[in-house]
């Protein structure tokens, strides 16, 4: 579906060769957080409240301490005070105050000479609670009666005469929304909710610090953003972020929740208290579950009109969402636009607030918010369509958003891929195949905003006519690759001679993390422009030996050329040729290339799923999954499918069986993967793709972020697609077994 | 002058004015010009805001150009995953 007025017929762009990291990791070779050591180093544990709110009255680290071994113990007190804002909320996370707000919250940690001597210490140490009410579901916490968990906790935002647990408040719209609903043929209106989902990274968080009576340190992690690690470290450590040497190990996916720190500050808060040896903190998936950042769980109401044609007229949502036991961590500056990013309609209003619950902190996750929004509209849109017994898509095509709609939160679109999604998915053979008994089919959009951020890149041309590209976005989805494609696209060398590194934060100007879908974007578009920036000085250089104007030289296949006849009759001057000799003829060549990138272009996609529901135990089987996205340009279109698959298969696991589950007792009773179930490769079929091309006018190749918005159709289209086998709309996920045969029960 | 609209809850800390007109280059003279205008948007712009400028979302980047024609939502500060 590529567009005639934007150029093809790439040489390297589009193709798929073999991932620079692949053999590293099938072997071993690779070196993830938890691989890293040094000499003399120890190994710390953390003391976790096992109570979702309570006072720390005291802490006895001295029985711990008595252990030969014990190297250090640090608790809250060994931190500086005064911190405001979000660097307070970092420095409570990272370990609790006078008070610990969720089940898991870390209250001391303690350093030892191995690790199991440090869990043997950790348990020796007495921490005295007084134990508090407590509130974890995102209703109760604002309904008349829940304990207000931090009095005080509303921002600017939040009017007089909400609940005390209420952080944030957001409302936005436009047109009239009930003069839509009057002219609607029909208006419903229902509550939709999700639970918390966690990323369910393979890798859990892992560091080594190690940092000296002077201050300075030095931190090897693994993380998705390891100048936000520096960041964040120094903040809470009270250290200036310049004494903070970070590097990132290989990372074993992320999906937002290792854009933010956890426990690493006190790997470096221990080894300073133990002389200076390096500490090694590795989470266990417990820990994982319990204590680093889920998602927000949401409670969402939505009313959308509907003419028996299928025109929307108006739509009115109210978002409930918490994000823990900290303000500012539910995603509904991001659910609220998300919410009808992919429908162009006449009125809309979107109202939102943030509550704050004694659970984690919770932390990005895969487009943050959109796919709770598109569970709540999405569902909603098929209960019309089922109702007037309209086409979804057909729906889709003649109410969704295109170049020059107004978007839902106001800004018009330009160049965005939704119709085409939805015209392929149309198209699809998956979306003809008859249905038999039981089964059901659903279809849903989704979108993200995508990022672009700062950006810093450098790139050097080697002695041999290579290039080495050094990053700052920690490779999570395949961007060394797509990054090493468009260099060698631009200086027009093969693929195997462009070696991309991710490089430590000492090596570079300040990035943001591998989020947001922007690596392959604002990291790719950064190389792009050292990459000419080499070009230009290595056509300086041919000029020189040619004694001709620089102007007068072009770049094209890995050499100089002159420009035209003109310019004289030189042969061409390769890369390698110049790369051989560039000590003598001005030094070493090097491009580099900083910016904060805008231009990123929004992301769409459509899916369509077909399940078979067993009307005896209520267990869902995906029958078949289609992923239709707009990738702008597909660089390397395998990692680009892969990130479809990806995003679907998490979509898959939150609609059917991912849940946090808290107790009476507000503790989390499911922090394994035992219990906590994410899909694995026997329980889904091949998820189908197809990449549909509409080229990004702000990127020099047509990149548009991918990683995102495959995450968001899921949710909906999965509940459609049971309510079309069973007849049984399921409007809380997940849709689990035991949730699916009471409601078909409940329709008997 | 650029026409700056503000989400609806934003609307009670500027006279409950959807649209300000603003006269600015760039997205950082344009907040600066908002705050000046009307202090008690400072909280929201200080906590973090991303802007749309003709229809294109920049995060955080306040050296943005913004032309006199220019049509420019803020959008609460976005988090990526």
């Amino acid at each position: 579906m590529a567009r005639d007025d934007v150029k093809t017929g790439y040489k390297y762009v589009g193709t798929r060769p073999n991932r620079p990291d692949g053999l590293d990791k099938v072997t071993g070779r690779a070196r993830y957080g938890a691989d890293f050591s040094l000499p003399g180093m120890l190994h710390a544990a953390v003391v976790r409240s096992p109570h979702a709110h309570a006072r720390i009255v005291k802490i006895d680290a001295s029985k711990a301490l008595a252990l030969e071994g014990v190297k250090a113990v640090v608790t809250r007190a060994d931190m500086p005070t005064g911190l405001e804002g979000e660097d307070l909320n970092l420095q409570d996370n990272t370990l609790a105050g006078d008070r610990a707000l969720y089940d898991g919250h870390a209250v001391a940690a303690v350093a030892a000479t191995s690790a199991l001597l440090a869990q043997d210490a950790a348990r020796l140490i007495e921490v005295t609670y007084e134990v508090l009410p407590h509130v974890t579901d995102v209703d109760a916490a604002m309904a008349p009666g829940a304990p207000v968990i931090r009095p005080g906790v509303a921002d600017y935002s939040v009017p007089e005469g909400m609940h005390g647990n209420v952080a944030r408040y957001m409302k936005f719209g436009h047109g009239d929304v009930e003069a839509g609903f009057a002219a609607a043929d029909v208006v419903r209106e229902h509550t939709y909710k999700t639970e918390a989902t966690h990323q369910g990274y393979i890798e859990p968080h892992a560091a080594v610090g190690q940092m000296g009576e002077d201050g300075r340190g030095e931190m090897w992690v693994c993380t998705q953003g390891h100048w936000y690690i520096r960041r964040m470290s120094a903040a809470v450590l009270g250290i200036e972020a310049a004494n903070l040497r970070v590097t990132p190990s290989e990372i074993g996916g992320g999906f937002g929740g290792k854009t933010t720190i956890f426990m690493e500050p006190l790997t470096l808060a221990l080894s300073k208290k133990a002389g200076g040896r390096p500490v090694k903190l590795v989470m266990s998936r417990s820990e994982v579950l319990r204590a680093t950042g889920p998602t927000a769980s949401a409670s969402m109401d939505v009313k959308i009109g509907m003419k028996k044609d299928g025109t929307i007229t108006a739509g009115q949502i109210f978002f409930r969402m918490q994000g823990g036991a900290f303000p500012g961590m539910s995603p509904i500056g991001e659910a609220l636009p998300c919410a009808f990013a992919c429908y162009d309609i006449p009125a809309l209003k979107h109202e939102a607030v943030e509550v704050i619950a004694n659970r984690p902190k919770a932390a990005a996750y895969r487009a943050p918010g959109s796919p709770m929004a598109a569970f709540a509209v999405e569902s909603m849109v098929d209960e019309l369509c089922r109702e007037l017994n309209l086409d979804p898509i057909e729906v889709r095509l003649k109410n969704g958003a295109r170049n020059g709609s107004k978007s839902s939160y106001g800004p018009v679109y330009t160049m965005i891929g939704l119709q085409e999604t939805l015209e392929a998915a149309k198209a699809h053979p998956n979306y003809k195949v008859k249905l038999g008994p039981n089964q059901g089919r659903g279809v849903a959009s989704g979108f993200w905003f995508n990022h672009g951020g700062e950006t810093s890149v450098s790139l050097a041309v080697g002695e041999d006519g290579t290039a080495t590209v050094m990053i700052g976005t920690p490779d999570i989805g395949g961007s060394r690759a797509s990054i090493g494609l468009m260099v060698a696209e631009t200086l027009g060398i093969p693929y195997e001679d462009v070696r991309v590194n991710v490089v430590e934060t000492g090596a570079l100007g300040v990035n943001e993390p591998t989020h947001g879908s922007r690596a392959t974007f604002a990291s790719g578009k950064a190389a792009v422009e050292a990459a000419n920036q080499a070009i230009k000085e290595m056509c300086k250089r041919a000029a020189a030996e040619w004694e001709i104007d620089a102007e007068a030289v072009e770049w094209k296949d890995g050499a100089a050329h002159p420009a035209g006849p003109n310019a004289g009759k030189f042969p061409p001057m390769t890369i390698g040729e110049i790369g051989s000799k560039m000590g003598g003829t001005g030094g070493p060549i090097s491009g580099h290339h900083e910016v904060t990138a805008g231009g990123y272009g929004a992301s769409f996609g459509t899916h369509v799923v077909d399940v078979e529901v067993d009307p005896e135990t209520g267990r869902t089987t995906v029958l078949r999954y289609l992923v239709v996205q707009d990738a702008g340009t597909a660089i390397h279109p395998a990692y680009v499918e892969g990130q479809y698959q990806g995003g679907a298969a998490q979509g898959i696991g939150w609609a059917l069986n991912e849940e946090y589950v808290y107790g009476a007792d507000g503790r989390l009773q499911n922090p394994v993967f035992l219990d906590y179930r994410i899909p694995v490769a026997s329980d889904l079929p091949m998820i189908d793709t197809v990449i549909v091309e509409v080229p990004n006018p702000g990127h020099p190749y047509g990149v548009r972020g991918v990683g995102e918005t495959g995450i968001t159709p899921p949710l909906p289209a999965i509940a459609s697609a049971i309510a079309g086998a069973t007849g049984a709309r399921i409007r809380s996920l997940p849709c689990s077994p035991p949730k699916v045969l009471a409601a078909i029960k409940a329709k008997r | 002058m650029a026409k700056v609209h503000l989400w609806a809850s934003l609307r009670r800390f500027a006279e409950g004015q959807e649209v300000v007109e603003v006269d600015a280059a760039t997205v950082g003279q344009m907040l600066d010009a908002l705050e000046k205008a009307h202090p008690g948007l400072g909280p929201a712009i200080k906590a973090g805001l991303s802007v749309a400028v003709d229809g294109e979302v920049i995060a955080n980047n306040r050296a943005a150009p913004v032309k006199p024609e220019s049509e420019v939502f803020l959008l609460q500060r976005l988090k990526g995953g």
